[in-house]
Parts: structure tokens; sequence; C-alpha cells
């Protein structure tokens, strides 16, 4: 059995948590420029072009890209051999408090959803677990912004309704959202497991790169098409018009009961921050 | 891209009144920072028959977070947030002679129709743009409910703060019309 220090699993989060917070991926800042040259829209070109500003200069000062520095969504694979001194989840949670502190970004987390006020340290974290065997850690820090997050949906569909009844659906959702989750966005898309579950897919499909394609080929041309087909909604960077509404979509999908055809969809903004650390 | 449109606040009903969707604007001079948390307080004391922290006639309320200011910085990143959750406040701030708003996203149905009533003008500033915004805020002051933190409402002093015009006085919406001429 490998020994972790506690300490060890609070400075690593709450680097990953200043580092996803100032730093664009280099994925996002090539698609931003691609979609620059192609965007038709003087207003859109305008937004995008601020967008990489914004981005070197968060880069360079060490400051959030978003004044929204997000709920800390923490994916921990933890490998069954190892084992850390203390708690890991409470280790995590420092990690999230030391970094949101230290680092100077907003904390957004009420302590009670009706009754509560701020906790004032962005605690606690949301962690999703997985055992894998091993003896590593792996640990993926993604911060999410509230704007983004209230475009998203779970639908209980039917078995029928197949994969044209899952594309009409993202569409959909997409249109209805409009400008609200700050367009350009990435999509998340799970199909299949039940009804939290599909909720998790979705959000674990925002962590991949941007072109990052599903593996299977059947789903990874649903991606193309989808990208497509929400690029011609013509709501455009902001929502206020133009070619690009959203940078990428990713699909994520489980087996599914006999009964049940679960589909979610989670939106997040251009950031599509998340940072990962393997100990 | 037309050069932008320089405008200082308090706003006029003509300076309102001279806006069209999709001018690009720059701002200077006084805002104040409030999202809805602070709205509902506002609300609440009209409602009561009390007076305000702050005179909103001619004045701009930005719908606004701030991150937390690093040290030698006057404010930290402070982009627009979602617009749509102060809808059902933004009417009766209208009606006290509110002129403009700063946010992001789609007003509510009755929003426009006040602003046409009471001459007002809806910006939009760029989501997710937050540091290169916070450049162009000055100085900051807390003028009201210190204990909702980041959702405090602050008076900001700005110079050159970049913005679109979404939804201007004559009923000019640039979210529908933006997304009709790229529609395919």
């Amino acid at each position: 059995m490998r020994e972790v220090d506690y300490n060890t699993i609070v400075d690593a989060v709450a680097r990953l948590c200043m580092e996803a917070n100032y730093f664009l991926g280099d994925d996002v800042v090539n698609v931003l420029k691609q979609a620059l040259e192609k965007e038709e829209s003087e207003t859109g070109k305008d937004v995008l072009g601020q967008l990489l500003k914004n981005a070197e200069i968060a880069k360079t000062e060490k400051i959030p890209i978003c004044q929204d520095c997000g709920f800390a969504v923490v994916f921990l694979e933890m490998g069954e051999d190892t084992h850390v001194k203390g708690n890991i989840i409470s280790a995590i949670n420092d990690g999230v408090k030391k970094g949101y502190t230290e680092g100077y970004l907003r904390k957004s987390i009420v302590s009670d959803p009706v009754k509560g006020k701020n906790t004032g340290d962005n605690t606690p974290a949301i962690v999703h677990t997985t055992i894998v065997p091993g003896d590593k850690i792996k640990i993926t820090v993604a911060p999410k912004g509230g704007g983004s997050e209230n475009m998203s949906e779970v639908k209980m569909m039917k078995p029928a309704d197949g994969i044209e009844g899952v594309k009409n659906f993202v569409i959909d959702r997409v249109t209805r959202s409009s400008s609200n989750p700050c367009p350009p966005t990435v999509i998340g898309v799970g199909i299949g497991g039940t009804f939290e579950y599909v909720a998790f897919l979705a959000k674990k499909a925002l962590l991949r790169d941007i072109g990052q394609r599903n593996p299977d080929p059947f789903y990874a041309d649903v991606e193309r098409e989808l990208l497509e087909k929400i690029n011609n909604l013509g709501i455009g960077p902001m929502g206020l018009g133009g070619r690009t509404t959203a940078l990428d979509v990713f699909i994520e999908v489980h087996p599914r009961h006999i009964a049940s055809f679960p589909v979610a969809v989670n939106t997040n903004c251009h950031a599509a921050r998340h940072k990962t650390i393997t100990i | 891209m037309a050069e932008p449109i320089k405008i200082k606040t308090p706003l006029s009903d003509e300076d309102v009144q001279n806006l069209k969707i999709g001018d690009s604007i720059l701002i200077t001079g006084k805002i104040y920072t409030a999202r809805d948390a602070a709205h509902k307080r506002l609300i609440d004391l009209i409602e009561k028959g009390e007076s305000l922290p702050l005179d909103l006639k001619g004045q701009i309320i930005y719908y606004v977070g701030p991150a937390p200011a690093k040290p030698g910085y006057v404010i930290g990143p402070a982009g627009p947030t979602t617009s749509g959750r102060c809808d059902p406040y933004t009417p009766a701030l209208l009606a006290l002679g509110l002129k403009g708003m700063i946010g992001k996203g789609v007003r509510s149905k009755e929003v426009r129709e006040a602003m046409e009533k009471h001459k007002a003008v809806y910006f939009a500033a760029t989501g997710g743009a937050a540091a290169l915004i916070s450049k162009n805020i000055k100085a900051v002051k807390i003028i009201a409910y210190e204990d909702l933190g980041p959702e405090a409402i602050r008076e900001l002093e700005v110079e050159n703060f970049p913005v679109i015009v979404a939804n201007d006085a004559h009923g000019g919406d640039l979210y529908e019309e933006g997304i009709k001429k790229y529609r395919k």
C-alpha cells in the first residue's frame, strides 16, 4: 500500500484550481483563432478577438479568465493500492479552500440552497470518485460556471426516439440556451445509464480536449454533425449573431435499461476549464 | 466595424435615443454593480416606500459579481453575468429613471417593453472576457450590501468600457436580428 501525504493532495488541488482559472487551454486558444478566421459577423469577430486578448491577459497576470471561478468539480481516480493519510475528500476540500483564497478566485458557493449564505472559501467541492487498479491518484479539477451550467438538462427519452431524438434534443437545448451560456460553448452529451448517471456522463464529456472525437466512429460522426448543425443556428459569439456558436460537441455513452433512454446535455462556456495531475 | 461611439454617464433621454442595436460603445464615468440578490433588496425597499442607497436617475447598472482584487489591483476580473435573473426586478427600476443596463443574454418581453416606455438601453458586454474588461475599471467603492460579498452594490469608475447595444429604446433586439441574419 503506497502512502500519500495529506498536504501533497491539498497543494496539488490548490494549484489545479488556480491554473484551471488562469490558463485557457491551448486547444481552446487554437480553435478560437480558427473561428476568428471563419467568423462572418463583425460583432462576432469583435467578441472572439476579446476572448483571445482576455486569455492573454489572464495568463500573463495570473488572474482568472472569468469572474465566475466556478463550482470546484473534481474527478478523482483513486488507485486501490494507495492510501492518503487523513481523509482524501477533506484534503481535496482543503485544497479548494487554499486555491480559491490564495489565488484570488471568486467564492460562489452557498451553504444551503434555500436558507444558506456564501461559505466564503468556495467549498465544498463536488467530488466524483472512481476506484481504479494501481497505486496512482489522478485528480482533475474542472471549475464550472453557473451561467453555462444553468443551460443544461436531463431528459428521459423513449428508446424509440433513437439517435435522431438525441440530435433533436441537443439542437433544441442549444437553441433555447441562446445567448445565456456565453457562446461559443462546448457541449457535453450523455446517452444511456440512469437518470443521475447520464448527467455525470455529460459532465465527464466536457473533460475532453477540443477536437478529441469519441473513439466509436458512429458517435464521432454524430459529434461532427451536431457541431455543424449548432453552428448553423446563427446564435454566434455571445448570441449576437454569427457563425461560431459551439467550439465542439462531445458524446459519452453507457449501457441502458431496456425501458429507458436517458439523455443529458451539459453546457460549458468557451473557457472549458479543466486541469489534471497524476500523483 | 464602425468606430465605437463614446458616451458619458449619467445618460439623458436624448443620449439613449441616439443609440441603435449593433452600435459599438465605449462608456466613461460612474456605473453601478448589482446582481439579482441586490436587486431583490432594492425592490423590497421600493415596496416599503423607503429610499434607495443610490439615485438611479440617468444611471447604468452593470450585472456583475467581480472576483477579488489581487494586491495592487483596483478590482479582480469583472465580466457580465446573465441578465435574465434580474428581469423580474428591472421594470420597477426603469420606472425610477434607470437609463442603462450592462449584462449578457436576452431580456424578457416585460423588460423590453419597459425599456421602450421609459427610454432605456441594454448593453451586452462579452461574457468570459472578465480579465480584459477589468482593465477599463479605474476605481471601485462599495456603496451598499457589503454582506453580499461579490454581489454587493459597487460604484465603478470606468473608462472606455466596451459594450454593444443589444436592445435599444426603439424596440430593436440584436439577439433576434443577429441570429436571424446568420441562421442557415
